[in-house]
């Protein structure tokens, strides 16, 4: 059953608290056998009253002092069950919270790139909340259950045994009732969580991209969609709270009915005469005490449902596949020198749209080489190769004569530096992302390269320098300063080779060509890519790869490339070509 | 929470009968021990089987009716939760929509969804369990502390006393954990925001090799969070066992005082103790009840305010609301009209300074300068997205403040610097601008943005999934189908903010040629770095730092502005840039 499998699953995960598990059981018992019995002294005290002059006054005295001492044993020991289950289950979302996000760092990139973020992130917060949520109810409801119905049954089976089993056939049929529900109602709790994650990923879409909703003036269409989401949660969402809920009158209802078939039989056999009333009547308490946390694990019987429904969502997540591991024994690259030979690779995103075909090339050491063509034929592709990003379906790519699935994915990407096109920045401080990929450079090595990329200037205008917090993803800063941020951040890192795939198409010519100059004094000697459309950035390349439908169709310097009079020179003398 | 209260007007009802039928189960409860004892005394008594059996069936009947009072009281909870909170989320959303971009920028997208889905939800939850359990709860407190004074008037001082202090440990409790938990869900927010970032920056996070130290940092936010909740949870977990402590407490008194009383003949006897003692023993099990309530509610309260924090925000860009502006479309007054206009982003330096000029209707003008210099803000005042700090901006003769939005921003269609494509279908995108939109306009679009080669080649053309932000096209692609978007409502002025940047010459010189025929009257608007892009544009403005320091064509520009001069030589050779 799947539904059980889940559970078990997340029971793996609070192993590592079995300890505080084991005290919070002993807690348990304790304080729950201390209130089943606190009741009894009490009784016994009331007995030591009589009448008018004839109380016992010794007497009462050292039992209400027994009372005393139970009460803080419940006290104290309820604390500790309460807090100790509050710290499993805290610990446990913690646990889960980090495997999840391992994971987005552990699976093949087409995995990020193909879920929806809103829903995944939707999983990290609302999903394992619930979980969460789900453990602390089952543990406090089942631990003081177990144990309040494992003491009523001794006392009751030290009363009459056949009563006694009467009332234990007989409550179950409460368990039969919950669990019938519980089966009806998962459906729909499972859909109410994949509900709670469109509208995130709704939200995450939407509200993040606001300022094209308000240029488009979508916000009434965003809205109308949103609510569809959102009616849709509130009909399987008041449909599964209601059948959860359903639960816990129908399971009182079992119980009642077992109260009155007790009561009944009871009162029927005392006719008879095998029974006295006093027996009776101490039964039909312990019954009452007996099905009350059956009632009990049924008024959480929604969270449960819920928790499980969640955890569902985030195992799915955990059991993902990840990345191809790392060779055990990887090689790695001392002093690269940057020979780069890319031998008859193919690859495509999805199987039948075939996009790089035995693609061959071979960059010596400090080669510069530029690739252009047209967009989408295959440029960022090949640097999601290159940088293993992506697995090549056929083929191999060695960097100094060394297959790059023979090293680590880390050492591999170490002898790299790269800007890409969609440049990211984190929310923190400017010092903090120039810094990401180097921590530790100096102040004065972080500021030469700001200079050197020319973000010097805007940074220090900026209210508190290199220490105002950038929001996330940039947003207070235009795509220009975001490049030219992201390149200082590359020239810190001083890579072996040095990517840059489009890393300067959102910055004015001027700044470029400075940045150029100054990346070219950092790359001498040393093997670079460079993706660009603005075709007078790279004239000065050793090699120009151009680049069309996923395969290299002219190759060789500006002027060779020119003099050929093939597909590069249309490309290049098309932006002197007059629109009217 | 008390502001959110305006959430459960439309669910007055529910509110009120839900608690009645949970109370009216209570009392039936309260009868069935009586129905039992009769069924001892009388049946029992008598040997009187057919007493017991109709009896008997008297409990049966009270079960069955509790049973359907239960179940009327839990439909109105689900219904009146579930309602409460999808109202919450939809007028949430709605308010989001109607903030500016600064707010949005304050409040963040990741805290935004946290407060949209979880903290909605712990309000929701808060609603449904009050209804179920906060009527019983003070019906029989109360019931109890009447009973008990009826018995003894002198004895019920305990009662009160335990009553009071139950209560304010309650409220300690409450007041003590209602900042932690406040806490506790911006702590759930600084997880959002990385694990946003660590998917939105997977590349950058494994190209550096930070899995590790990014890894260090959800670490330390879930430690974080891990710790406060333990925190608070030493607290809350307190409530039980403490009003378990006092009632008890107050147990133990009543049997004292109670056998000094019965001891002195003052006119309690022994069953009057039995009967006090299991009052209070009623009073601990509902306080119970209402101790896991509390934590319940307070946890809302925390959400209650966050939600609210959201509501109080109010847009920095008010919307004129009437509607009758009268535009002034003849030839000679100017499309767009800026005149003396400063601009600045809070309280900073001075984005833009002093800058006038006129775009006439149908032309194509061309904003070029360095990074940073305010193209993109220069442009997104003519859509309103921020308010001039002086100095006017005039659409068809009329400042931008005077209209209402629809009918300003539905006239420009806007490619934005970042290509970013919705979630759904080629077709749902192109459908943004204008959504009755025909196969044969998006087509048209398609074709003119350059973009119909690689649609049609898809299996599905422009029925063709789009993922999240587009990503399952390329960076030019992307742009493309931005501009498409732009064009298919044919939007009186189209803005390019630097929307050629991905795209190849040949590409850009065949969009912008297509650009020409697309539409004559089109006025046309292009944010570039590039020089080729608009050499032919019938006016230029240039920007350097804030300033227009030359406006004109091409070749004027290129003879008398020097900045412009330079940009162009920067690209082209002197031949090729007078070609």
């Amino acid at each position: 059953m799947k539904n059980k499998s889940t559970v078990s699953k997340v029971l793996k995960k609070i192993k590592p608290y079995s300890g505080y598990l084991f005290l919070s059981i002993i807690s348990a018992v304790i304080s729950v056998s201390l209130t089943l019995y606190i009741p009894v002294l009490v009784g016994d005290a009331i007995d030591n009253i009589i009448d008018a002059g004839n109380v016992n006054f010794k007497n009462v005295g050292i039992l209400l002092g027994y009372i005393a001492i139970g009460v803080v044993g419940v006290t104290v020991f309820q604390w500790i069950m309460n807090y100790f289950t509050n710290v499993i289950s805290y610990k446990t979302v913690r646990d889960l919270r980090r495997e999840v996000f391992a994971k987005f760092n552990n699976v093949p990139l087409s995995y990020i790139d193909s879920h929806s973020h809103g829903d995944l992130i939707s999983r990290v917060i609302n999903d394992i909340d619930a979980v969460g949520d789900g453990l602390t109810q089952m543990f406090l409801q089942l631990f003081s259950g177990v144990v309040t119905i494992a003491g009523t049954l001794i006392f009751m089976l030290m009363i009459d045994w056949r009563i006694a089993l009467t009332v234990v056939i007989l409550t179950p049929l409460s368990l039969f009732v919950a669990s019938f529900i519980g089966k009806l109602s998962h459906r729909r709790f499972t859909r109410q969580q994949i509900l709670q994650g469109d509208i995130s990923s709704y939200v995450e879409e939407h509200v993040g991209n606001q300022r094209i909703v308000k240029s488009f003036l979508y916000e009434q269409r965003a809205f109308e969609a949103f609510e569809k989401y959102n009616n849709e949660l509130y009909d399987v969402g008041f449909k599964a709270q209601f059948a959860g809920a359903l639960a816990n009158p129908s399971t009182r209802f079992v119980n009642a009915m077992v109260y009155a078939a007790v009561g009944i039989f009871g009162a029927l056999t005392a006719i008879v005469g095998t029974l006295t009333i006093g027996q009776i009547s101490c039964f039909l308490t312990y019954a009452n005490q007996y099905t009350k946390p059956f009632n009990e694990v049924t008024g959480v019987l929604t969270q449960l449902q819920t928790g499980i429904a969640a955890a569902a969502r985030v195992f799915e997540v955990l059991e993902a596949a990840d990345e191809q591991p790392d060779p055990e024994n990887p090689v790695t690259l001392e002093n690269c020198k940057g020979n780069i030979k890319i031998d008859d690779v193919s690859f495509s995103y999805t199987k039948d749209k075939p996009l790089i075909q035995h693609f061959t090339l071979d960059v010596k050491s400090g080669n510069h080489v530029a690739i252009v063509g047209p967009t989408g034929c295959g440029k960022t592709t090949f640097i999601n190769l290159l940088m293993r990003f992506y697995e090549t379906d056929s083929g191999k790519i060695t960097i100094d004569g060394v297959d790059i699935r023979e090293m680590t994915r880390d050492g591999l990407r170490k002898q790299f530096g790269m800007v890409l096109q969609d440049s990211w920045l984190f929310s923190g401080t400017i010092m903090e992302n120039l810094k990401y990929g180097n921590e530790n450079a100096t102040e004065e090595e972080v500021i030469k390269a700001a200079k050197a990329a020319y973000a010097h200037g805007f940074i220090r205008r900026m209210p508190n320098g290199y220490n105002t917090v950038i929001s996330e993803g940039g947003g207070n800063l235009s795509r220009g300063q975001i490049q030219l941020l992201c390149i200082a951040r590359a020239m810190l890192t001083n890579p072996a080779i040095l990517i840059l795939d489009e890393a300067t198409s959102s910055i004015d010519t001027l700044t470029e060509i400075r940045v150029q100059k100054a990346f070219a004094r950092i790359m001498e000697g040393r093997t670079s890519f460079v993706v660009a459309h603005r075709l007078s950035t790279i004239k000065e390349s050793d090699v120009i790869l151009v680049m069309k439908d996923g395969n290299i169709i002219e190759q060789g310097s500006h002027d060779e490339l020119l003099a050929k009079n093939g597909f590069y020179s249309v490309l290049y003398n098309s932006q002197f070509a007059k629109t009217s | 929470m008390f502001k959110l209260r305006r959430f459960l007007k439309d669910y007055k009802k529910e509110c009120i009968v839900g608690p009645l039928c949970k109370l009216f189960e209570a009392i039936l409860e309260l009868l069935v021990p009586l129905v039992m004892a009769n069924i001892i005394d009388v049946g029992v008594k008598n040997r009187d089987s057919g007493y017991v059996i109709k009896m008997g069936i008297v409990m049966i009947a009270l079960g069955a009716i509790g049973l359907m009072s239960a179940l009327v009281c839990q439909y109105l909870a689900s219904r009146a939760s579930q309602g409460v909170g999808t109202k919450l989320r939809s007028e949430l959303f709605l308010h989001i929509n109607s903030l500016s971009h600064a707010e949005l920028d304050k409040l963040g997208t990741p805290s935004l969804i946290t407060r949209i889905t979880n903290d909605v939800n712990q309000v929701q939850q808060c609603v449904a369990m009050g209804i179920r359990l906060l009527s019983r709860a003070p019906f029989i407190v109360f019931g109890s502390l009447i009973m008990a004074m009826t018995i003894n008037l002198k004895m019920s001082i305990i009662f009160f006393l335990a009553a009071a202090l139950i209560g304010i440990t309650l409220y300690l409790v409450m007041s003590k954990s209602l900042p932690a938990f406040s806490a506790i869900q911006k702590k759930l927010d600084r997880i959002g925001l990385i694990s946003r970032e660590n998917l939105s920056g997977n590349r950058v996070i494994r190209a550096f090799s930070k899995q590790k130290s990014e890894q260090e940092r959800i670490n330390k936010a879930t430690e974080d969070l891990a710790n406060t909740s333990i925190r608070v949870s030493r607290l809350s977990a307190l409530l039980s066992p403490a009003t378990y402590a006092i009632t008890d407490v107050a147990i133990i008194a009543i049997v004292w005082f109670g056998a000094v009383s019965v001891n002195n003949g003052t006119g309690m006897l022994s069953g009057d103790i039995i009967a006090l003692v299991n009052y209070m023993t009623q009073i601990l099990l509902a306080i119970i009840v209402v101790a896991n309530l509390v934590i319940l509610i307070t946890k809302a309260s925390a959400s209650a305010g966050r939600i609210n924090e959201v509501f109080e925000t109010q847009p920095s860009v008010v919307e004129k609301k009437h509607t009758d502006i009268k535009t002034f479309t003849d030839e000679k007054t100017p499309k767009i009209e800026f005149k003396d206009v400063f601009f600045t982003y809070g309280d900073g330096d001075d984005e833009l300074t002093d800058i006038s000029f006129e775009i006439m209707r149908g032309q194509t003008v061309g904003i070029i300068g360095g990074t940073g210099c305010g193209k993109s803000t220069l442009i997104n005042l003519i859509p309103r997205f921020y308010d001039v700090k002086s100095g006017e901006v005039n659409f068809d003769g009329v400042n931008v403040k005077e209209y209402p939005f629809t009918q300003l921003r539905g006239q420009i269609g806007i490619v934005p610097q970042q290509s970013v494509l919705f979630s759904g279908t080629i077709r749902d995108n192109m459908k943004w601008q204008n959504k009755d939109a025909t196969d044969d306009d998006i087509v048209r679009a398609l074709k003119t943005a350059q973009a119909y080669d690689f649609v049609s080649k898809l299996k599905n053309g422009i029925d063709s999934h789009v993922e999240q932000g587009g990503k399952n096209f390329s960076g030019g692609q992307r742009q493309r189908l931005c501009i498409a978007r732009a064009i298919t409502g044919n939007p009186k002025v189209l803005i390019l903010d630097d929307s050629f940047s991905a795209l190849d010459f040949a590409t850009d010189a065949a969009l912008r040629k297509a650009l020409k025929a697309f539409t004559n009257d089109m006025t046309v608007i292009i944010v570039t770095q590039r020089c080729s892009t608009i050499r032919n544009a019938d006016q230029i403005l240039v920007l350097d730092d804030g300033c227009l320091v030359g406006k004109g064509t091409h070749d004027y520009l290129f003879d008398n502005c020097e900045t412009y001069r330079e940009i162009c030589l920067s690209q082209l050779n002197e031949a090729e840039a007078k070609k």
